[in-house]
């Protein structure tokens, strides 16, 4: 099939950007979406133009490196999939397509459709984790933890950190991203003795990254490849409210 | 040169603890002022990286990808091993060493692979401190899976997403670290070199990929935990970028690249649809539990599966390996499947299929459903297909690789200073590596074994004074910059990926699953045309002061193109058939692979000698004190 593409095409972080049309001939169905891209790139270096640069890795949809906005839906029209997982033939002969990369103030583009997520690393490096030292610990089965808590950590222990929810939301929150750990570790009784901190401190390493709030648009559940649900949301603001409390507790006494 | 791998004496059980004893230490206060050096952040660098920082060594962790936590054992599927011995069906340190040895084929280290067994246990503890959500039972203990290769229940899972899991704790780790202060990152940042000084590894050269600046850094030791080369195949299960830099330069700058030919082709994955594919994906091995594997008897037979009756169907597994049928071991199952469809009986043109209407009679659907479903679901959005309604295509795919450059008992390679870990290494999983073993290894080698060993390297090391102006920093950053510089210049009419296409093609059919002399020597003449062609008549556009992923591509296939050569000499030199490396001449008449313990009972460790010049072979044999040397049989 023959598609029009229309790509983002940026120089740097501080250069103007502009939608750059494209002929996409002779696509398979077969073909993944970062394929077809790849197709169009070995075209354009032939003809001695500059290829469209855009993040990817590990194909497979695990490792959260792809980040395409198609369409203006990020990650592309087939659901819980995301970009490198998207095939052609959920396209047909003759569509436009738009390819835009991440938007989000806390999301600065890099080149064409690459964005720089970095500010993702330091909301978990704010505290995102248990604190425990390599050795020294107890024997996995001494701490018992119940299915139910283990399968709901998972679920939200599954987000792969590619930034979709946030370039989904009209506000640009990484509510979605940071409830996901928040939820994780609170579920484990590992987690639960930094629980209080760890809210407070990614929360507010959240908003000095310059991401919004949440305002219950659900637009991060429907784009996250992984399925994460907002449900997460409300887990991380339960917590967030019960370490306030604790911590006037503790002033007043 | 008959190499040493220094594994201490005394029994089995002991060497490890003894030999713990006996390594140096360095004080906490002196700890500070070595730095340390950890290339790539998957489950290797990142738990190496991490519990360096946490002892309170100065470290700096690089990674290609825009955050550490995308390194490719994040696609890991399917678990990690341990000999907890939890569901009490007989395992213990000694069996999970024995399978291992054996699943290798007998080309592993002893006291290595029994320090990974024991370790095993360390890893499952540490990780579930750390909050990774492993699958429990209804009372909340862990619960375990089997794998192939072993008679217990040792594999610890995370759905079909451990490697994840896995990666995510040690990544959260690092990120402690980093908020710490003992850890810096350097993501988006690739290793072009690494700078040695009187002969000991003293730092590296790195491109900045956004800007294109090259950049030195000092260190008192280098960690290198840069993954396997399988992408030497062009088509694999690796990521887009995973890539033979880092250990093949370090191999240029003297360091031994041990056994290049052991590499492990997986049965089970998606067959290749087109010219266009650029990646394959692997289906769990777990999925031949349940579902038969057959081609149609008729040659190049046009119908669609379900047109073909019963009567028509070879089901090859079943036939030639009636004991184990369809959970023949993975080496075997491979071989048998490009066999069949070497000669023409292929499924639709690509494959063969794993069909799974005996079960979904016997089971029901919802079972299936509830075994296999997320792997259903995966299939078919890559093939379109349904697989309740139609069997599943699949084909071998190149997925692992168990050579490496060549490392003592302490992770450290024959450069002083050059420390290795997890796949980029050669030390614990012999000719073929078991399933849910590479997890295990890397997280050992990260938490458990280099903390050890690089503290006795360092106590020994005076702490270098950051100097990046000394005249082998200086020459490295000249030699990577005329490097992309001759890249540049090139400007040919063949894209990158083209050549490495090319190269792959070379690779999958004279130094695939299945190898003979003549098919190496092919090989041999045709990889160094294709790199005198790719330095001709490669076309790389932009500039090197810039973000220019054509340009990343480049230096990683021409390094494929050098590294190839290696790979198919190590083949053509070993006269045995051992785990993944098949040569046809040397075959039992069962098919089987036909080891010469006699005369290849020894690791294959290679010394570069220039790129046009054969490399000069060092070996370093195989003691086997504790095991018996037997045909490897799962009959």
């Amino acid at each position: 099939m023959d598609l029009i593409l229309f790509v983002w095409r940026q120089k740097g972080p501080d250069e103007k950007g502009l939608l750059e049309q494209f002929a996409a001939k002779d696509i398979s169905p077969e073909m993944s979406f970062l394929e077809m891209l790849d197709t169009v790139n070995e075209g354009l270096i032939k003809a001695a133009k500059e290829p469209i640069a855009f993040d990817h890795d590990c194909r497979e949809g695990i490792c959260g490196m792809c980040s395409q906005v198609i369409n203006g839906v990020p990650h592309g029209p087939q659901e819980k999939t995301t970009v490198c997982q998207l095939h052609m033939r959920n396209f047909k002969d003759g569509d436009s397509i738009y390819i835009e990369p991440w938007r989000a103030r806390a999301f600065p583009v890099i080149k064409d459709l690459i964005v720089d997520r970095s500010a993702l690393d330091r909301i978990i490096q704010a505290g995102g984790y248990i604190s425990v030292h390599t050795g020294g610990v107890p024997d996995a089965n001494a701490v018992l933890i119940s299915k139910d808590n283990a399968d709901t950590a998972m679920d939200a222990s599954e987000c792969i950190g590619c930034g979709a929810c946030v370039a989904a939301c009209p506000n640009g929150s990484a509510m979605l991203f940071t409830a996901a750990k928040v939820t994780h570790l609170a579920m484990l009784p590992q987690g639960q003795i930094e629980a209080a901190r760890r809210v407070c401190i990614m929360t507010e390493a959240m908003m000095k990254e310059g991401f919004g709030n949440c305002s219950n648009h659900y637009e991060c559940q429907a784009a996250c490849p992984k399925g994460i649900r907002v449900q997460f949301i409300a887990k991380l603001n339960r917590e967030f409210i019960k370490a306030q409390i604790k911590d006037s507790g503790k002033r007043n006494q | 040169m008959i190499l040493n791998g220094k594994c201490p004496s005394g029994p089995l059980s002991e060497k490890w603890d003894r030999h713990r004893h006996e390594l140096k230490l360095v004080n906490p206060a002196n700890k500070r002022k070595y730095r340390i050096i950890a290339v790539g952040t998957g489950l290797a660098g990142a738990s190496a990286a991490a519990t360096l920082g946490e002892l309170g060594y100065n470290v700096e962790a690089f990674c290609y990808q825009d955050s550490p936590r995308r390194g490719h054992s994040i696609a890991a599927q399917g678990g990690i091993n341990a000999a907890k011995n939890y569901p009490n069906d007989g395992d213990s340190i000694f069996r999970l060493f024995h399978d291992t040895i054996k699943g290798g084929d007998f080309r592993a280290r002893e006291a290595n692979v029994y320090r990974l067994a024991m370790l095993s246990n360390n890893i499952i503890d540490q990780c579930v401190a750390q909050g990774v959500p492993f699958a429990r039972d209804y009372a909340g203990y862990l619960d375990n899976r089997s794998f192939g290769g072993a008679q217990v229940s040792r594999t610890f899972y995370a759905r079909g997403q451990t490697g994840q899991q896995l990666l995510l704790g040690a990544y959260g780790a690092l990120s402690r670290q980093v908020k710490a202060g003992s850890v810096r990152l350097h993501p988006r940042t690739e290793i072009l070199d690494i700078v040695l000084i009187d002969r000991e590894a003293k730092g590296i050269t790195v491109r900045d990929l956004v800007t294109g600046r090259i950049d030195c850094y000092t260190a008192d030791a280098i960690c290198l935990c840069t993954g396997g080369y399988a992408n030497v195949f062009y088509l694999s299960t690796n990521a887009m970028g995973s890539n033979v830099t880092a250990t093949y330069r370090a191999y240029k700058k003297g360091a031994f690249f041990a056994n290049p030919c052991f590499t492990q082709i997986h049965p089970t994955c998606i067959p290749v649809s087109g010219d266009h594919q650029s990646k394959l994906t692997l289906m769990s091995e777990s999925l031949r539990n349940d579902g038969r594997v057959w081609v149609p008897k008729m040659k190049s037979d046009k119908r669609s599966a379900h047109e073909i009756p019963e009567a028509e169907r070879d089901y090859f597994l079943e036939r030639k390996y009636p004991s184990y049928g369809n959970l023949a071991p993975r080496d075997i199952a491979s071989r048998a499947a490009k066999e069949v469809c070497d000669e023409g009986f292929g499924a639709g043109g690509s494959g063969v299929y794993l069909d799974f209407a005996d079960s979904l009679h016997r089971l029901g659907e919802d079972k299936v459903r509830e075994l296999y479903g997320n792997l259903f679901d995966m299939y078919e959005k890559i093939t379109g297909e349904n697989a309740y309604k139609q069997p599943m295509r699949i084909y071998p795919a190149p997925h692992y690789t168990m050579g490496g450059l060549w490392v003592d008992y302490n992770l450290q390679s024959n450069i002083p200073g050059l420390f290795v870990l997890g796949e980029a290494n050669f030390s614990d999983h012999g000719a073929n590596r078991l399933g849910a073993s590479a997890l295990m290894q890397g997280l050992a080698d990260g938490y458990f074994v280099i903390p050890y060993t690089i503290a006795d390297h360092l106590a020994h090391t005076t702490p270098v004074k950051a100097d990046t102006e000394h005249s082998e920093f200086r020459k490295s950053r000249e030699d990577v910059e005329a490097f992309a510089k001759k890249l540049l210049s090139v400007n040919g009419r063949k894209t990158v990926n083209e050549f490495h296409r090319e190269l792959g093609k070379i690779m999958w059919e004279h130094v695939g699953m299945a190898r003979s002399e003549e098919s190496l020597k092919q090989a041999l003449k045709q990889i160094p045309a294709l790199r005198d062609e790719f330095w001709e008549n490669v076309r790389i556009p932009g500039s090197g002061s810039e973000l220019n992923q054509e340009l990343e591509k480049a230096g990683r296939v021409a390094d494929f193109l050098e590294f190839a050569e290696l790979m198919a000499r190590d083949a053509l030199h070993r006269n045995e058939s051992c785990g993944g490396h098949f040569r046809t001449e040397y075959q039992m008449p069962d098919g089987e692979a036909k080891r010469d313990d006699e005369n290849y009972c020894y690791v294959a460790a290679w010394e570069f000698k220039g790129v046009d010049n054969e490399p000069e072979l060092h070996k370093e044999p195989l003691k086997f004190e504790n095991v018996e040397l037997a045909v490897r049989s799962y009959k």
